[in-house]
C-alpha cells in the first residue's frame, strides 16, 4: 500500500507546481485586465471586460479542452502553413498552467478593480502632484493598500484554483488525482475498497493545502490590515 | 473551421441529449441538495456545538476538496465497494449505485449542498436583532421565530448568492463527462473531437451552449430578485 501513497503524494508535488504557475499567471494577467477596465482607452476597457464575462460564462472543464485539443491542431496547422512541417506537441503541463492562469485572471480582474476602486482617487492624485510617475504611484500608494482590499477575494480566487487543479488530470496529466484513480484500479484485487481508500487520500491531501493556505492568508491579511482601525463597539 | 459538421442532425441531435441530460443533472441536484440543505442550515446556526459543530465538518470537507474527486470518491470509489457491489443487484438502495446518472448526482447534490447550508446559515445568522426581539415579544416560540421570521426573509436574502451557486453548479455539470456512460454538454463535444477530429468547432460550441444557459439562468434570478427582493431594490427616483 506504501508505494501507491508515496507515488499520490508525488501527484501532490505536481499539483502544487500546477497550481502556484497558474496563481502567477492569473496575478498577471488580473493586474493587467484591471488596469485595462479602468483604462481610459475605450478598446482597452472593452477588450477586458469581454475577457472578464465570456471566461466567467463557460466552465474551466471546456476552456481547457479547448486550448489543449484546439492549441495542439491550431499550432501545427500555423506551422504547416509556414512552410514547416515540424510537429510540435503541446505539454499538458504548459497547457494545464495557461489555461488555469487564463481562467482566474479573469476572476482576479474583477477582484483587483474592486480593489483599485476602493482607494480614495486623492490619495493617487496626491502622488502625482508629489511628481511620482504613474508607475511610482501605483508601487508606493495602490499596491500596498490594494493587497488588504484584494486579499479577501484573492483568498476565495485562489482556494477555487487551487481546487480546479484537479481538472488537469483529464488532461492525461499524472496529478494526484489521476494517480489516485490509477492506484485504485491497479490495487483492487489486492486491497480492499482500493479505488474509495486511495481517492479519500487525495481529498485528505486537497484538504490539507487549502487549510494550510487559510491559515497562511489569514495571517497574510492581519498583517497588512495592522494600520486599520475597524469600527467595533 | 467547419462549423456545417456541427449542424448535421445526429450532432445537434448529440448536443441536444447532452444539453438535456446536463439540465436534468442540474436540476435535480439542486433539488436534492436544496432540501438537505434548509434542515443543515438550521443545524449549523445551533448554539450547541454537538450539532453545529458536524454539519460544519461536512460543508468544510466538502468545500475544501475538488468536486471532481468527490464524484470519483462516489463513481470509482463506494460503488465499486464490496459491501456495495454484493447488494447493488437486488437490494434498494444500493441498486442505484449501478447507474452513473446517480453516482454523478448524489456527488453534486451533496456538493452544491454544502455551499448551500453556508449560504443560508449565513444569511439566518445575519437577521436583523430586532426582527427576532419583536418576534419574541409577540410571545413567539423559537420554532415558531424561524419559520415566521427569519427563514422567509434569509430564504430572499440569500438569492443573489444562490444564483451564483446555480451558475457554479451548471458549469460543474461538465464534470460529468469524467463518469463514463453519461453524456452531457462536455461529453457531446469530446465524442465529436474524437471522431471529426474538430477540437474548435466542437469546444466552442458546447461553450455557447453554457454561456447562453448561464445567461438564461441570470436572467432568470433577476426576475426572481424582482419579485422576492422588491424591497432591497434601490428606490426609483
Amino acid at each position: 500500500m506504501t508505494p501507491y501513497l508515496l507515488s499520490i503524494l508525488e501527484g501532490a508535488v505536481l499539483v502544487l507546481e500546477v497550481a502556484l504557475g497558474s496563481v502567477l499567471v492569473a496575478v498577471l494577467l488580473g493586474l493587467v485586465g484591471a488596469a485595462a477596465k479602468l483604462s481610459a482607452s475605450k478598446p482597452a476597457a472593452w477588450l477586458a471586460t469581454v475577457y472578464s464575462t465570456l471566461i466567467r460564462g463557460i466552465p474551466d472543464l471546456v476552456l481547457m479542452l479547448l486550448i489543449f485539443y484546439g492549441g495542439q491542431i491550431g499550432l501545427n496547422k500555423t506551422l504547416e502553413a509556414l512552410g514547416s512541417d515540424a510537429f510540435i506537441e503541446i505539454d499538458p503541463f504548459l497547457v494545464g498552467v495557461l489555461t488555469i492562469g487564463f481562467i482566474y485572471g479573469a476572476y482576479m480582474t474583477e477582484t483587483f478593480r474592486g480593489a483599485i476602486l476602493a482607494i480614495p482617487v486623492g490619495q493617487m492624485e496626491a502622488g502625482r502632484a508629489f511628481g511620482m510617475s504613474g508607475l511610482q504611484v501605483f508601487v508606493r500608494i495602490t499596491l500596498p493598500q490594494m493587497v488588504r482590499l484584494a486579499l479577501p477575494g484573492f483568498t476565495n480566487n485562489w482556494l477555487v484554483l487551487m481546487k480546479a487543479t484537479a481538472l488537469v488530470s483529464l488532461l492525461g496529466l499524472q496529478d494526484m488525482t489521476y494517480l489516485a484513480k490509477q492506484a485504485g484500479a491497479a490495487a483492487r484485487g489486492d486491497i480492499a475498497n482500493a479505488p474509495l481508500l486511495f481517492l479519500a487520500f487525495a481529498a485528505l491531501l486537497y484538504l490539507v493545502f487549502t487549510s494550510v493556505s487559510l491559515v497562511l492568508l489569514r495571517m497574510l491579511e492581519r498583517r497588512y490590515s495592522m494600520g486599520v482601525k475597524r469600527g467595533a463597539l | 473551421m467547419e462549423f456545417d459538421v456541427i449542424f448535421r442532425p445526429e450532432n445537434l441531435q448529440l448536443f441536444w441529449e447532452g444539453t438535456v441530460n446536463a439540465l436534468v443533472l442540474l436540476v435535480s441536484s439542486l433539488i436534492v441538495g436544496g432540501l438537505l440543505s434548509l434542515p443543515l442550515a438550521i443545524a449549523r446556526v445551533s448554539a450547541n456545538r454537538w450539532i453545529g459543530g458536524p454539519v460544519w465538518l461536512f460543508t468544510y470537507v466538502l468545500r475544501g476538496t475538488p468536486l471532481l474527486i468527490q464524484v470519483y470518491l462516489i463513481y470509482f470509489g463506494l460503488a465499486q465497494m464490496d459491501f456495495i457491489q454484493d447488494r447493488w443487484d437486488d437490494q434498494w438502495p444500493w441498486t442505484w449505485f449501478k447507474e452513473p446518472f446517480f453516482c454523478a448526482m448524489l456527488a453534486f447534490a451533496l456538493n452544491t449542498c454544502a455551499y448551500t447550508v453556508e449560504l443560508l446559515a449565513g444569511a439566518i445568522r445575519d437577521t436583523g436583532h430586532g426582527e427576532v426581539e419583536a418576534a419574541q415579544a409577540m410571545g413567539m416560540s423559537r420554532w415558531t421565530t424561524m419559520r415566521r421570521i427569519m427563514l422567509p426573509s434569509a430564504l430572499r436574502r440569500s438569492l443573489p448568492g444562490y444564483s451564483n451557486e446555480v451558475i457554479m453548479m451548471l458549469h460543474s455539470t461538465s464534470l460529468a463527462s469524467a463518469v463514463p456512460a453519461l453524456l452531457d454538454i462536455t461529453g457531446a463535444a469530446r465524442s465529436i473531437y474524437s471522431d471529426f477530429y474538430l477540437p474548435f468547432e466542437a469546444f466552442i460550441t458546447a461553450g455557447v451552449i453554457y454561456a447562453t444557459l448561464t445567461l438564461a439562468l441570470v436572467g432568470l434570478f433577476k426576475l426572481a430578485e424582482r419579485r422576492w427582493l422588491a424591497h432591497l431594490a434601490p428606490r426609483k427616483a
